[in-house]
């Protein structure tokens, strides 16, 4: 962890994290906030890398800065009447309270606790996440699976359009 | 002044977990104070990106290696939060757009059918 590489990957990234964060809450305008959040998604990839995490961080660009992005990009799309102000509500300043809390917390949280224990580095990831997800946790996997199934479909029943015939007053 | 000196220079898991809670926080008060459904989806896609960092920081720096805890379970939760929080984009964007279809609107304060 003492190469001056990684050192400046670090803080290159985690400043673009938080710098463009603070930017999807900034923004005035709805896609403009969705640009600067796959930045940050971008960004955090790049972390994910500095921590040895090759798999998770090819993840995150597929799931996150890809597909994710693209659902939100549509949603905004599908409501084209919608304001794309980025407004804030009352609400703002509880949240911006309630972010200062948790930051301070963890940061104190992380400064005052003697962390211990050297970093392993991983060569490769892929084939013990594989060992494990079929192995151990084979469970979960496959309920995570089923999950993911039935939200599609409930994500798909909710959205189309009823036709009128064999259909009538339900949804819509 | 060498203690200083490796507090910066020597990146370790404290340093991850104060960007972790940084973005978690970002993330809360984005899903707090926003107006727009979307936004506030954003907030919460933040979180939940704040937390599987903590989670991968935690795999590279183990504190307990005497269990028998393999070396990468945070990277399998993290395969589960993503597939997790994929479920939950979709599932709430459709709703978002039904609730456009209705109303016209994605303003959460204007959308107040459960007010009386």
């Amino acid at each position: 962890m003492d190469s001056p590489g990684i050192v400046i990957a670090f803080y290159m990234m985690a400043g673009l994290v938080l710098g463009s964060g603070t930017l999807v809450f900034l923004a005035r305008n709805l896609l403009h906030a969705l640009a600067f959040l796959v930045i940050s998604f971008l960004s955090m990839a790049g972390l994910f890398l500095t921590l040895s995490a090759d798999f998770i961080a090819m993840a995150q660009i597929l799931i996150y800065a890809g597909s994710i992005s693209v659902l939100m990009v549509f949603a905004v799309m599908l409501t084209p009447l919608a304001s794309r102000d980025n407004g804030n509500t009352i609400y703002v300043l509880p949240g911006l309270l309630a972010a200062g809390g948790i930051a301070t917390f963890v940061g104190f949280l992380a400064l005052d606790t003697s962390w211990s224990g050297p970093a392993t580095d991983f060569t490769t990831t892929i084939d013990l996440i594989g060992n494990l997800l079929l192995g151990k946790y084979v469970l979960a996997f496959e309920i995570a699976s089923v999950l993911l199934l039935f939200a599609l479909v409930g994500a798909i029943m909710l959205v189309q359009t009823s036709s009128s015939d064999h259909e009538e007053g339900e949804g819509g | 002044m060498t203690e200083i000196y490796e507090l910066i220079f020597e990146i370790g898991l404290m340093h991850y977990l104060i960007v972790s809670g940084s973005v978690f926080g970002l993330g809360t008060a984005i899903a707090l104070g926003k107006r727009s459904a979307i936004a506030v989806l954003m907030g919460i896609e933040l979180m939940l990106n704040g937390s599987i960092l903590a989670l991968l920081a935690f795999s590279r720096f183990p504190q307990n290696t005497s269990g028998d805890a393999g070396l990468v379970d945070g990277h399998v939760f993290v395969v589960f939060i993503l597939s997790v929080a994929a479920a939950e984009a979709a599932v709430a964007l459709a709703l978002s757009v039904l609730v456009y279809r209705k109303r016209e609107t994605v303003d959460l304060d204007r959308i107040n059918l459960m007010r009386w």
